[in-house]
């Protein structure tokens, strides 16, 4: 049955591929419509929902050890020692991802039939949509690293083919190619961080490379394991990640991912593809909870991308862009839940910031849609009245990103701070960086909704916005409730227990056989501490968001603001001048590089060479004419010197 | 092996050698074809000293005999008798360059055959042998219908092919298509 | 006057030196009829040391190989002098001098 799942969007992805390589895309030929094409679509990823519902439900009648479905399809790769059987695996933190992906997935492609309703290849873009969903859930049902090593680089292709959807823009088909070449760089390391499992545990699959470590005989590590070799993979597999997820330094490809098409970035640039890092870290946490330089690097590179990626937020004017940084920072988030050794805590963002994220997109895709395509902040405002059921939502996505109880992003973020303060692994240091960006969060969350929806019309578009049909708010209406629900999955026991429950946390029991919730954390914290920090968060919440509401209900103080702090208003801009100082670091000189190549070396060496070549055999051809007498007997007295030569040698040469 | 006789094979040896050279370094093409003969009659000796009579036979008939006949008419039918077919006329470098390269192959070859001795293990068909099974001409010719049979038979084909070829190739060929009987009969007629 | 009997690689050296003999009027002669010549000479020399092996290892093999080469060598000759006249027909000569179309 695993093999439904997948199979249901590479179904689509075939039908609708072919249909539209062989049929639409010829010249003349009559495109078909989005509804067609896009219900086709839907209904695909739909069946693997409903699909990957059944295994969970079947998940959760088996016993809570043996909660994992395997089914191997194929032997895909035989060569020597290494073994890869296409083999899905779907246990207690896959089945969640599963669940994501094809409903939020599911939600996407309803709403992109609407939205994609004027553009003229809608084939095309489904095809590529559920190609995405076949890797993605291909990532995450994977039962060995090269498996999800597949459905890694496949969302990453899809990715850069939806980024430059829209090719004929040159900027777009270069944002897709920054997508890809970025994410080149962290795949390397992913790559060799594989093979240095590979060498070390003699496999790929998860379940044995765990079963090494619980078979120790020191009863920690396996056998010939150092801990340097745990952390060098750690730190390899992050690099890929670092790419995947954009976490610093390798962030600056998703802000310019967001050239693609709204829904695009709602589901692979926020909801789905960018956890799949997330997703690596939370599946191998018994390697890096052991691993302390990498739990280390991890957390503190997720700090500090939260952080920045929250100061840029604060300054964008482009809807999407805002967006696009808060889901740098909000990663960064997972990645410090994973590096303090919350790995529960991270995946439970995940899902929370799924629903929230993917609903801020799709609102901001249907306020763009309903502004016929602009994307300033600057040039909106009102829409509360024009787009009400679009600002309903939004209300409720907002709510839940700023952190405010009860919506989900308020259990799920709160759960890292805690963490971050109180883990073993945990510092002061990473819950400032936290608080401060959870403060941030809601300072730039609100801009971007005051000045969206709530104020005067600013310009002739924002006037005449119209409410986007119900085929892209349904979508909106169910990710609005899950959004603001999802958080009570996952309710931390410091709460049930004022209750008089005892423990309801409902995801650290489901995730426990596979990603164990115990965290150590510091002698001395106490529930006392627990509930001060939340209600410092809360509180932080709510001053970023009442800030927010003063300076931006009016736009002159807001203005006079930046006059007096010009200085760091520019630098966070230009983004920190990250892609400046990129560009003038890395870009420019490789391209210098290549140009000394193509000049120096290229034309010079190799040209010269292969012309040289040329010049020296029509050189010898001139030289050896003389000889071509056309008398055979000359040809012939030439044969015998070399007979002479040959014959000698063997009579002489050899005695 | 019986031994060879010294005196009848310096004779052969002698006047073949004389005669070959004088085939390659006379002017006129008939005293070449008539040194020729002689070559190939004391070749027909040195056969019959070691022993191959039907082979000296062969030699005399179809080298001496039909080959020579054949040179001979075309030399007489082309009468091309002119001082430029004189060996002097080539350059003397090339003729000392290829001098040179001959003598000192041959020089490599009579060291090679000097100096190795046979590595095959001699057979049965010794002198005394072939005596008592009735002679040279009698063993070759059992072997030739039997061992040798097929090759004896593709040798027929051989020289079908080579009689069709040497008919194509001297054959004058029409100038144009024949286009009526007039111009077939007209063709037939030059001939 | 008594000379010792005749040891087999003089055979053999001598039929080299028929051959080599040939060889050399090969390469010099420009007349195609007295290179056709030479290449008969060559023949012969080769049929001897055939028949000088079939003597010293006792085989019939050797007198077998000569039976076929005169067959052959006779087929030659006539390909070839038909070969002659058909070029003596084209060019009006049988100088190799004049005969360079390899070059041209």
């Amino acid at each position: 049955m695993l093999k439904l799942i997948p199979l249901f969007p590479l179904l689509g992805f075939l039908v609708n591929g072919l249909w539209y390589a062989l049929i639409q895309s010829r010249p003349g030929a009559k495109k078909a419509g989005s509804t067609v094409t896009g219900g086709l679509a839907s209904l695909a990823i739909l069946g693997s929902f409903i699909v990957s519902v059944k295994v969970f439900l079947q998940l959760r009648g088996m016993p809570e050890a043996s909660r994992v479905i395997e089914e191997t399809l194929f032997s895909w790769i035989q060569v020597g020692d290494l073994n890869v059987p296409m083999t899905l695996r779907v246990d207690v933190l896959s089945t969640l991802f599963t669940m994501v992906i094809s409903g939020v997935g599911f939600l996407i492609h309803v709403y992109s039939i609407g939205y994609m309703s004027h553009d003229e290849t809608p084939g095309k873009f489904f095809t590529y949509l559920n190609l995405f969903c076949f890797a993605m859930l291909m990532l995450v049902m994977g039962a060995n690293l090269p498996i999800l090593f597949l459905g890694w680089e496949g969302v990453g292709l899809c990715s850069y083919l939806l980024i430059g959807y829209w090719y004929t823009d040159d900027e777009k088909a270069s944002a897709g190619k920054k997508a890809f070449i970025v994410n080149r760089i962290g795949d390397l390391g992913f790559l060799l961080g594989m093979f240095l499992i590979f060498t070390t545990f003699q496999t790929l699959d998860f379940v044995e490379i765990r079963a090494a470590f619980s078979n120790s005989p020191t009863g920690v590590l396996p056998a010939g394991v150092t801990f340097e070799t745990l952390s060098a993979i750690g730190l390899l597999l992050f690099v890929g990640c670092m790419g995947k997820s954009a976490q610093i330094p390798l962030y600056v490809w998703l802000p310019d991912a967001m050239a693609g098409p709204t829904p695009v970035s709602a589901l692979i640039h926020a909801a789905t593809m960018v956890t799949s890092g997330i997703y690596l870290v939370a599946r191998l946490n018994f390697l890096y909870s052991l691993a302390p330089t990498a739990s280390v690097v991890v957390a503190g590179v997720g700090a500090f991308t939260a952080f920045m990626a929250a100061t840029i937020a604060i300054t964008q004017r482009d809807i999407k862009k805002v967006l696009a940084y808060s889901t740098v920072s909000q990663l960064g988030y997972m990645f410090l839940a994973c590096g303090v050794g919350g790995y529960v805590a991270g995946v439970f963002h995940v899902i929370t910031h799924a629903f929230f994220k993917a609903l801020m997109f799709l609102g901001a895709g249907s306020v763009i849609h309903g502004m016929h395509e602009e994307q300033d902040i600057m040039k909106m405002g009102g829409l509360r009245s024009k787009m009400p059921q679009t600002f309903l939502v939004f209300l409720i996505g907002w709510l839940a990103i700023s952190g405010l109880p009860p919506f989900s992003g308020f259990f799920s973020k709160d759960e890292i701070l805690w963490l971050s303060f109180a883990s073993m692994k945990g510092s002061k240091v990473l819950w400032a960086m936290g608080a401060m960006t959870a403060v941030m969060t809601a300072f730039y969350m609100s801009r971007l909704f005051f000045l969206t929806f709530m104020g005067k019309p600013r310009t002739h578009e924002a006037e005449h916005a119209h409410e986007s049909p119900f085929v892209m708010t349904g979508p909106l209406w169910v990710l609005a409730i899950l959004s603001a629900i999802g958080g009570f999955m996952g309710i931390p026991p410091v709460i049930s227990e004022v209750f008089g429950a005892h423990d309801i946390n409902w995801l650290a029991h489901w995730l426990n056989p596979v990603v164990p919730h115990h965290v150590e954390l510091n002698p001395g914290t106490t529930h006392a501490m627990e509930w001060a920090l939340m209600g410092l968060s809360v509180l932080g919440a709510l001053v970023g968001i009442f800030v927010a509401k003063g300076l931006y209900r009016d736009l002159a103080k807001a203005e006079s603001l930046k006059q007096k702090f010009a200085g760091v208003h520019n630098i966070l801009t230009n983004k920190w001048y990250v892609d400046a100082l990129y560009d003038a670091v890395i870009v420019r000189p490789l391209v210098n590089f290549s140009k000394f190549l193509w000049r120096g070396f290229d034309v010079l060496v190799i040209d010269g060479f292969v012309n040289g070549l040329g010049r020296l055999s029509a050189w010898t051809g001139n030289a050896a004419r003389v000889m071509q007498t056309g008398s055979v007997q000359t040809y012939a007295i030439m044969a015998l010197l070399g007979l002479l030569i040959t014959v000698g040698y063997l009579v002489y040469g050899l005695a | 092996m019986t031994a060879i006789n010294p005196i009848a094979f310096y004779l052969f040896a002698g006047v073949a050698l004389a005669f070959s050279v004088m085939t390659v370094l006379r002017k006129n093409p008939v005293s070449s074809a008539f040194s020729l003969v002689m070559v190939f009659f004391s070749f027909a000796g040195i056969y019959a000293i070691l022993g191959a009579h039907l082979i000296a036979t062969l030699q005399v008939l179809v080298y001496a005999g039909a080959i020579m006949v054949l040179f001979v008419f075309v030399v007489m039918l082309l009468n091309s008798d002119s001082p430029s077919f004189d060996f002097r006329r080539t350059p003397a470098l090339f003729r000392v360059a290829a001098g040179l390269v001959c003598a000192a192959l041959f020089v490599l070859f009579v060291r090679v055959f000097k100096n190795s001795p046979p590595v095959l293990t001699p057979g049965a068909f010794t002198a005394e042998a072939v005596d008592a099974a009735g002679g040279n001409t009698r063993v070759i010719s059992e072997l030739m219908f039997s061992e040798y049979v097929l090759p004896f038979e593709l040798t027929s084909v051989l020289l079908l092919a080579a009689i069709v070829g040497a008919v194509a190739l001297a054959k004058r060929h029409s100038v144009a298509k024949p286009v009526s009987k007039k111009g077939v009969a007209h063709v037939a007629a030059t001939r | 006057m008594s000379l010792p009997p005749v040891e087999p690689w003089v055979v053999l050296a001598f039929s080299a030196a028929i051959f080599f003999v040939g060889l050399f009027g090969l390469l010099v002669r420009r007349n195609l009829l007295i290179i056709l010549m030479s290449i008969e000479l060559m023949l012969n020399a080769v049929n001897l040391t055939y028949v000088t092996f079939s003597h010293q290892l006792s085989s019939m093999a050797g007198q077998m190989s000569v039976f076929f080469i005169i067959t052959v060598a006779a087929a030659e000759s006539a390909v070839g002098l038909g070969l002659v006249i058909a070029l003596y027909r084209t060019l009006k000569t049988v100088d190799t001098d004049e005969i360079t179309l390899l070059k041209d």
